[in-house]
């Protein structure tokens, strides 16, 4: 388990992180989310034991940050921001050098760089110069250097900013996959991604605790109105779709958004915990429109941020 | 002393897999042969001129005349080399990035100065090792004096040593190259002519002052004489650099 006990960190008289409290459960994947300069990287970079708080303290497995260093080194594998590497040498002998670095026994370094080159899918890459790969490539070898110890603690800052899409889902299924067995802190200003791959969210901003809590809950916390978007087909003569609707129990506001010739694109606001989906498809449907597209729009993490940081005021 | 010997080697691989170790040793190769050419040449030179006129020349034999000025011409040539060889050791990682991710292995801050240290001294050490070509055709077709040879280099050896450590410390200053490439050839240039302040302090002074100056130690290697205070000296100042490097790591982690 990981305590995080009033964490502050200082710059001069700048404030990067200030009292900041959490804990992570063993097992767990937990996403660090705050815009940039929000104080992530500065915490992480305090876990790993590259700066040392100003005030206040975090143990890693019973291992104190500051007084037991060496251990926490040893417990963890860190991916920095960027993911750095000596862009000189080739895949294999990078990892040889960060296998050698986390005291990993020679008779087991084969083992360990086979493991981390299995799991991060870099056979093909092997012998190939870092610094002639691709960002994703990159990343992946950045990972492979952080899990080679198969650590207990994993710790990744921003491991998919700067890929395309497809290297994103890429890394995304490769932390889900590490993650399914050890501890992972994740950090990343994307919701999306930190919803989809973390079991809780811990959110900051000014280097301030905003939020712990479920992606799901959060949501539904900050929830204040449903919204539910529907694109239908025009029919000629047909009643005035926005006055149908409106009819709805629950329905609070309906907005066209766009239309064209043949189409129209509605917003229909309810409240949070009502999901007027089916009743409203049914309704389309019954008075002879074409459906075309009906989704609920999740909250974008501009959204709950706002929100969050308009309620901190 | 695993973890001495991978830093080491990343080095070593840093040197040779890029031009980096190609160019500067043979750099240095071509300019001390310029030296010695041009210096056997005037030695040459001088002894024709003595025979033919019959004078008396203290001067002329092989250590005065050829390798002490050869030695003397390589140690400003190290000063201006071996900075810009020691720059990068710490400064690249800082910019780079994977100064941190070296920080958060467990491995301790003396291991790897260590690593680097002895990267930077091996390739100083082929250096040097290339350009005892010299008093070897020397030796082919004359007979000089080995021991002010061996003096002489081994005292080259501990003051191209004492700057690789000031390069190391300067270089975990700055995450800039240029900045600690500039900053130790100055302290190593400070250090070299520190002998220029005679005539203007008091002699007594001076002699304290003296005392810090490379030339003045490097002199008596210079001249055969291998003396303990001598070799204390670059000890010390090797020492000194590796230990402020060594304080230079450690106090990024100090609680601020």
């Amino acid at each position: 388990m990981i305590r995080v006990n009033k964490l502050s960190k200082l710059y001069g008289y700048t404030t990067a992180v200030s009292d900041l409290s959490f804990n992570i459960e063993k097992g767990e994947i937990l996403g660090f989310l705050g815009p940039n300069g929000a104080g992530k990287t500065t915490t992480m970079r305090m876990l790993t034991c590259y700066l040392p708080p100003t005030s206040g303290s975090a143990e890693i497995f019973g291992f104190d940050i500051l007084r037991d260093s060496m251990e926490v080194r040893r417990l963890i594998g860190y991916l920095p921001e960027k993911a750095p590497s000596y862009h000189e040498l080739n895949v294999r002998d990078y990892l040889e050098f960060s296998a050698a670095m986390k005291g990993i026994p020679k008779n087991k370094i084969k083992r360990a760089i086979d493991y981390a080159i299995e799991k991060c899918g870099l056979a093909k890459e092997f012998k190939r110069t870092i610094g002639n790969l691709s960002k994703g490539y990159q990343q992946r070898v950045g990972i492979a250097q952080a899990i080679i110890n198969n650590p207990e603690f994993l710790i990744l800052d921003e491991p998919t900013i700067g890929l395309d899409p497809k290297q994103v889902l890429d890394i995304r299924e490769l932390i889900k996959s590490i993650g399914a067995e050890r501890t992972v802190l994740l950090s990343s200003h994307i919701l999306p991604e930190v919803s989809q791959v973390c079991d809780r969210i811990i959110i900051i901003n000014n280097g301030k605790l905003i939020a712990v809590d479920s992606p799901e809950n959060l949501r539904q916390k900050l929830k204040k109105s449903a919204l539910i978007v529907i694109k239908i087909r025009k029919q000629a003569g047909s009643p005035d779709i926005v006055n149908l609707l409106s009819k709805i129990e629950g329905v609070s506001d309906i907005r066209e958004t766009t239309s064209s010739d043949s189409t129209i694109k509605l917003t229909v606001k309810s409240k949070p915990e009502l999901d007027l989906r089916e009743k409203i498809a049914s309704k389309i449907v019954g008075n002879g429109f074409g459906l075309l597209e009906i989704y609920n729009e999740e909250l974008t993490l501009e959204e709950i941020f706002m929100q969050l940081v308009t309620m901190e005021n | 002393m695993r973890k001495i010997i991978a830093i080491y080697k990343r080095e070593m691989k840093y040197y040779f897999q890029s031009i980096a170790a190609y160019v500067s040793i043979s750099v240095f190769l071509a300019v001390s042969g310029y030296f010695f050419s041009s210096i056997f040449k005037y030695y040459n030179f001088l002894s024709l001129e003595v025979r033919r006129t019959a004078s008396v020349t203290p001067q002329l034999n092989l250590i005065d005349g050829i390798m002490r000025p050869l030695l003397g011409n390589i140690s400003i040539l190290i000063l201006f080399i071996l900075p810009i060889l020691t720059m990068r050791l710490f400064s690249e990682e800082k910019k780079q990035g994977t100064f941190e991710l070296l920080m958060t292995y467990p491995v301790s801050e003396s291991a790897i100065i260590a690593g680097k240290y002895l990267s930077a001294l091996t390739i100083f050490t082929i250096m040097l090792a290339g350009t005892l070509l010299y008093p070897l055709l020397l030796m082919i077709y004359t007979e000089p004096e080995l021991m002010p040879i061996a003096s002489g280099y081994l005292g080259l050896f501990l003051m191209g040593s004492s700057f690789i450590a000031m390069g190391l410390f300067f270089s975990s200053l700055s995450e800039n190259q240029l900045v600690a490439g500039v900053l130790t050839m100055g302290t190593a240039l400070l250090f070299l002519l520190i002998g220029w302040l005679a005539p203007i302090i008091d002699p007594r002074l001076f002699n304290f002052i003296s005392q810090f100056s490379i030339l003045f130690h490097f002199e008596s290697f210079a001249k055969g004489i291998i003396d303990s205070k001598d070799i204390s000296y670059y000890i010390l100042l090797t020492s000194f650099f590796l230990f402020m490097s060594k304080k230079s790591l450690d106090s990024t982690r100090y609680k601020t």
